[in-house]
């Protein structure tokens, strides 16, 4: 148990060294920050002086040292394109991208866990192929398709819901939400059906496959032979079961959904961090894709962390250290 | 069934009999088979080549597929704004997109067999490390990496020279981001093969350690191999197209499928709706015939390799 | 707390929350954002679109482009060489402090720095002097018969908020240099600059002590602006009613738009030119594999170049009508236009050919064209087209696609060999597109074409004040500068603005729209 948290523990650093590595080299090898930050009139002399200044005469590990040092404090340098410290603009756009990551993952887990389990108990329903296929076809269809094809039929052709943008959003402190609005709300909707789909149908056959092998073993057979109640059975014992493996996989997709936000967030014009890292990489903004890598990477990690401990939770016998991780 | 082991060998004859009644396993290896080959004979089968743009005639953009009022047989789906014929920009796009996949997938299964091989055969701190390293790898998502790898191949790269190499670098960037799936897989059944009776009599006969690996390890893990690289594939697929969607992928002119939705897109509201339909389709539809295929051989090969 | 209380609690939340904002609010989009608040520091359309509606300059302009008075109520010509205006009382900038001669002084000094991208505008300034509180003088080196033009683009700042934030420079856009002024404006211009959020939004508001109110009693209290720069999205925003006005809907949209009968769409020609520019001064080229000579520095290859692109056929395909084919960087609109000029050479593709093989490059050669790809109606499929088309006579084109922040930076340093670039009119008159196309001194001029006689004229031009004499220099000049070849002339756009019935938002010929001049029926 202690063996396994610690190396859960080395990982996570090693992850985060390795993600402040990378930053680094980009931040300082692909953007000349001297080129970056003098026209084009300035003299050899005065560059000389702000390499010098800028300590980037330093050796390699004080450098990176320094720059791990910022980062730890948030502070990743200006954007090039913006003209505004790194760390302002992420949190600026870090609550639009949670909030969508948020509904998407609440969509995908509900809806996925709960077709899930429905397929695994009433297996041969016809019901249940139609919901298998059509996963499938969720499986095979890429996000900006389905973002497009939404946009097109609740946006356009039936003007139920609003095609782009977060709508009417509040700020609560540093903080802006769209949920506290009408507008925030519908604006949610479809960035986060097209964002929840892909990993809903993840869930859901993976919800159903657990289900099955649990439903098979002999403890459920046992039970079902002593007459308990079906709901008991596939709600207390097999679900129970069938959720450890669940929701290690939940828990890692949750970080995918960040990564897919680029993608819907492009679609919907969403002013999350996925937008402002896609434009930074057509603009070739090194400073916020060197400081999006980190966040993103530290993120992963604390999620990575927080499904460890659930599992520990969850898992008796990983406490008591009888299970190997 | 459910007792197998990673490593199951399956006789050939076994697999076909299960696949002839399969009708689903036979629709989408037939819708494969099809669109592969009609890839490779693209420039046997297309009427334009359409990466050249010296054959593109702005007086022929826009035209509607042949059963529209106003098309022109030449153009048998239309044509897009630049004069771009939709059949043969198809047939170009799925081979760029169908080869990016394929190389891409290779690249990741050949990268990710030779460290598991490795590490599984050798064990101790060689193992560990490679195994930490997939471990580290896999906490970030494959088309992050890719998009980062993509996004700074263009900031560091000049514009001429991207646009030749972008096939290989997104071939790079999708295969690194996937190698410790298969590291990770063959990594365990080599470790399990090598505790077998007849791995430890080859060893006591002095059979060199490489020769063992490649000789009676490595057949044994290819099934498994092969089942990831079919689902790989069709992700793959999808990876090279999201990111060409993106505008860091393949360049405007020599688009992939990606690329095309990307300029269909345009034309969403327009009423040229077949300049965003059939590069649309065509993806899904190939994804789709990919994915199914997959599921079909994990199901057919071994039920527990999910 | 259970599932169904948090319900509650976040339905009650979301009903008192209510819609945020009472009045007339003005939502609208383009594809790309202004590249910086600092009015001096970027000369560019979109940049200007916002300055003009929470600043103001001496003189304004209304959306027909007539002038009319602004901070000054009147001016008078004292000398040949100054000019006199008596300047608009009691006016307040929008953070309280008075406005009086002394801010005029202040902003046109601060626009004649070199780091200001309207120096060369003004360049004809000698000096700015205060006479009173409410009166000042410009003295300009000679004679200037379109200096009241000129100073249209002339927004003017308040001293003390530029001393006390500390931006009493414009700021060097091309250095990428951030200060105050990038994301505050202070004006005392019809709306106050609420919120400035690059690439996301712009918020401004309705200034109530605005003085020109009582003439022009809008009924504008907010305005929303967001960049959506994917065209599909552009279009559904409107579609879906989220948007009142979209100042660019794609050219292919604009039939659908104006079929759903609940927008209107407005046309008017435009005084532009989107053209290519060739760089005929380098010794070598950048971005070519021909070494030791620029095949651009012979007017063999540059005539030729332009004989390869088919004008008529861009126009009606990829602008599908919305531009006229164009031949000269003259647009029309504007004063010294001259229809028999603005005809491009005859679609020649074999003619091409000879004169390629006769200039020494008979398998032609290869170069790379620069493009923005968020800046004009159809940049990218129109620099796409024109790759094609060059490459029918062996020129070999890679295309480099960037945003305009990128892309402005490199026309502007000369980094490039070969570009698409466009000019709107700063003065109405054929002046501004000869200065600023064909002057070597002019940033916006990439081509380092030399050519002294032609130099000579255009700077004779400025301040010739006989109007035979200066029309017969202005057509001299075009045609000087047109059979240079050192441009492709492409097209000069036709603009649509689409608007949501019940909004009028009345359209100006240079493409940047006025608010106070919108109107939401009652």
């Amino acid at each position: 148990m202690a063996r396994h948290l610690l190396r859960r523990l080395i990982q996570a650093v090693s992850v985060m060294a390795l993600a402040a590595f990378v930053s680094f080299l980009l931040f300082n090898y692909i953007g000349d920050p001297v080129n970056n930050m003098v026209g084009q009139e300035t003299s050899g002399a005065d560059r000389a002086a702000l390499r010098e200044k800028l300590g980037l005469n330093d050796s390699f590990i004080v450098q990176f040292a320094r720059f791990a040092g910022n980062a730890v404090q948030g502070d990743f340098g200006t954007s090039y394109r913006l003209q505004r410290p790194v760390a302002e603009l992420i949190a600026e756009r870090l609550p639009a991208t949670i909030e969508l990551v948020f509904v998407s993952a609440l969509l995908a887990i509900t809806i996925g866990v709960g077709l899930g389990i429905f397929t695994a108990i009433r297996r041969d329903s016809w019901m249940s192929r139609v919901i298998l296929a059509v996963s499938l076809v969720g499986v095979s269809l890429p996000t900006f398709v389905i973002g497009m094809g939404l946009i097109y039929l609740f946006a356009v052709t039936l003007g139920w819901l609003p095609s782009f943008g977060r709508g009417d959003v509040v700020s609560l402190g540093w903080w802006s939400t769209g949920f506290l609005t009408v507008s925030g709300l519908k604006a949610v909707i479809l960035p986060a059906i097209t964002l929840g789909l892909f990993q809903m149908t993840f869930i859901l056959r993976l919800v159903r496959a657990e289900m099955l092998e649990v439903l098979g073993t002999d403890y459920i057979r046992t039970a079902r032979a002593m007459g308990l109640a079906p709901a008991t059975i596939n709600g207390k014992y097999a679900l129970k079961n069938a959720a450890i493996p669940v929701i290690t996989v939940i828990g890692l997709k949750l970080g995918e959904l960040i990564a897919f936000s680029i993608i819907t967030e492009t679609v919907f014009q969403w002013p999350g961090m996925g937008l402002l890292f896609i434009q930074a990489v057509s603009f070739a903004d090194v400073p916020i894709m060197s400081a999006y890598l980190f966040m993103v990477a530290f993120v992963f990690v604390a999620i990575n962390v927080a499904v460890d401990l659930l599992y520990v939770a969850l898992d008796p016998r990983l406490r008591t250290g009888e299970g190997a991780a | 069934m459910s007792d197998l082991p990673v490593t199951l060998q399956v006789r050939p004859g076994y697999l076909w009999s299960r696949f002839s009644r399969s009708p689903v396993a036979i629709i989408a290896a037939a819708i494969t088979l099809l669109m592969t080959l009609a890839a490779l004979a693209a420039p046997l089968l297309a009427p334009q080549n359409p990466f050249d743009p010296a054959v593109l005639e702005l007086t022929n953009g826009l035209l509607p597929p042949a059963w529209v009022d106003g098309s022109d047989t030449r153009f048998l789906l239309g044509s897009d704004d630049q004069g771009r014929d939709m059949l043969s920009a198809l047939l170009y796009g799925s081979r760029v997109s169908l080869f990016v996949g394929l190389a891409s997938v290779l690249f990741a299964a050949g990268l990710g067999v030779l460290v598991g091989l490795i590490a599984g055969y050798a064990g101790g701190w060689i193992d560990t490390l490679a195994m930490r390293l997939a471990d580290v790898q896999l906490t970030i998502p494959a088309i992050l990496i890719a998009l980062m790898i993509d996004g700074l191949a263009r900031a560091a790269l000049p514009p001429g020279v991207h646009d030749a190499v972008a096939i290989y670098v997104l071939i790079f960037s999708i295969g690194i981001a996937d190698w410790p799936q298969y590291a990770r897989v063959v990594r365990a059944a080599t470790a399990v093969q090598k505790t077998l009776g007849y791995v430890s009599a080859a060893r006591v006969m002095g059979v060199p350690g490489p020769v063992i690996v490649l000789r009676h390890i490595l057949p044994n893990v290819l099934t498994s191999v092969l089942v990831l690289g079919t689902l790989g594939l069709a992700l793959a697929i999808i990876s090279e197209a999201t990111l060409s969607f993106l505008g860091v992928g393949m360049p405007p002119t020599s688009p992939s499928l990606g690329t095309l939705i990307r300029i269909g897109n345009n034309f969403l509201f327009s009423g040229e709706w077949w300049i965003t339909l059939f590069p649309s389709l065509t993806l899904v539809v190939l994804a789709l015939a990919v994915n199914l295929l997959g599921d079909w051989l994990r199901d057919a090969l071994n039920p527990k390799l999910k | 707390m259970s599932l169904h209380r948090a319900l509650a609690v976040l339905a009650a939340v979301t009903f008192f929350a209510g819609p945020a904002h009472a009045g007339n609010v003005l939502r609208w989009a383009s594809q790309g954002d202004a590249m910086t608040m600092d009015s001096h520091a970027q000369n560019e359309g979109q940049t200007r679109t916002f300055a003009q509606q929470v600043e103001e300059a001496l003189v304004s302009r209304k959306p027909d482009l007539t002038k009319i008075p602004g901070l000054a109520v009147s001016w008078q010509l004292v000398k040949p060489t100054t000019w006199e205006f008596k300047l608009r009382p009691n006016v307040k900038f929008h953070d309280g402090r008075p406005f009086s001669s002394d801010d005029v002084v202040f902003s046109f000094k601060r626009a004649l720095m070199p780091t200001s991208d309207l120096k060369d505008l003004i360049a004809t300034v000698a000096d700015v002097k205060a006479v009173d509180s409410l009166t000042v003088r410009i003295t300009t080196k000679g004679p200037d018969p379109i200096l009241l033009d000129e100073i249209t683009n002339i927004f003017i700042m308040s001293r003390g908020w530029a001393d006390e934030h500390k931006v009493t420079t414009p700021q060097d856009y091309n250095a990428k240099q951030e200060t105050y002024a990038v994301r505050h404006k202070n004006g005392t211009g019809p709306f106050k600059l609420e919120l400035r959020e690059p690439d996301v939004r712009t918020v401004m508001v309705k200034n109530p002590d605005w003085w020109g109110l009582k003439d022009n009693p809008h009924n504008i209290d907010r305005i929303i602006y967001t960049p959506i720069q994917n065209k599909a999205t552009r279009v559904a925003a409107l579609l879906s009613g989220e948007l009142d006005f979209l100042l660019d809907p794609p050219v292919q949209d604009v039939a659908r738009i104006e079929s759903s009968g609940m927008f209107q769409v407005q046309r008017a020609t435009s005084p532009w030119t989107i053209f290519l520019g060739m760089n005929a001064g380098r010794k070598e080229l950048l971005s070519s594999s021909v070494k030791g000579k620029n095949p651009f520095a012979d007017v063999r290859v540059r005539k030729a170049m332009n004989m390869a692109v088919d004008v008529n056929a861009i126009t009606q395909r990829i602008m599908r009508g919305f531009a006229q084919p164009a031949g000269n960087v003259v647009p029309p609109g504007v004063y010294g236009y001259d229809p028999a000029i603005d005809v491009h050479l005859s679609f020649d593709v074999d003619g091409a050919k000879k004169l390629l093989t006769e200039a020494g490059y008979p398998q032609g050669f290869d170069v790379r064209l620069d493009c923005p790809n968020d800046r004009y109606l159809n940049d990218e499929q129109v620099c796409q087209a024109v790759v094609g088309m060059l490459a029918r006579i062996g020129v070999k084109v890679t295309l480099d696609l960037k945003p305009r922040t990128l892309h402005f930076p490199k026309v502007q340093t000369k980094q490039t060999d070969f570009y698409m670039y466009g000019w709107g009119t700063d003065t109405t008159d054929a002046h501004n597109h000869l200065s600023f196309l064909a002057l070597p001194t002019s940033v916006s001029n990439a081509t380092q074409y030399v050519d002294q006689p032609l130099f000579d004229l255009i700077n004779a031009m400025a301040t010739e004040i006989d109007k035979a004499k200066r029309d017969a220099m202005i057509k001299e000049a075009s045609i000087k500068l047109r059979d240079a070849y050192s441009y492709i002339p492409l097209d000069h756009p036709i603009i649509a603005w689409a608007t949501r019935k019940g909004v009028n938002v009345p359209i100006a010929t240079d493409n940047l729209p006025h608010f106070e001049y919108a109107r939401f029926a009652p």
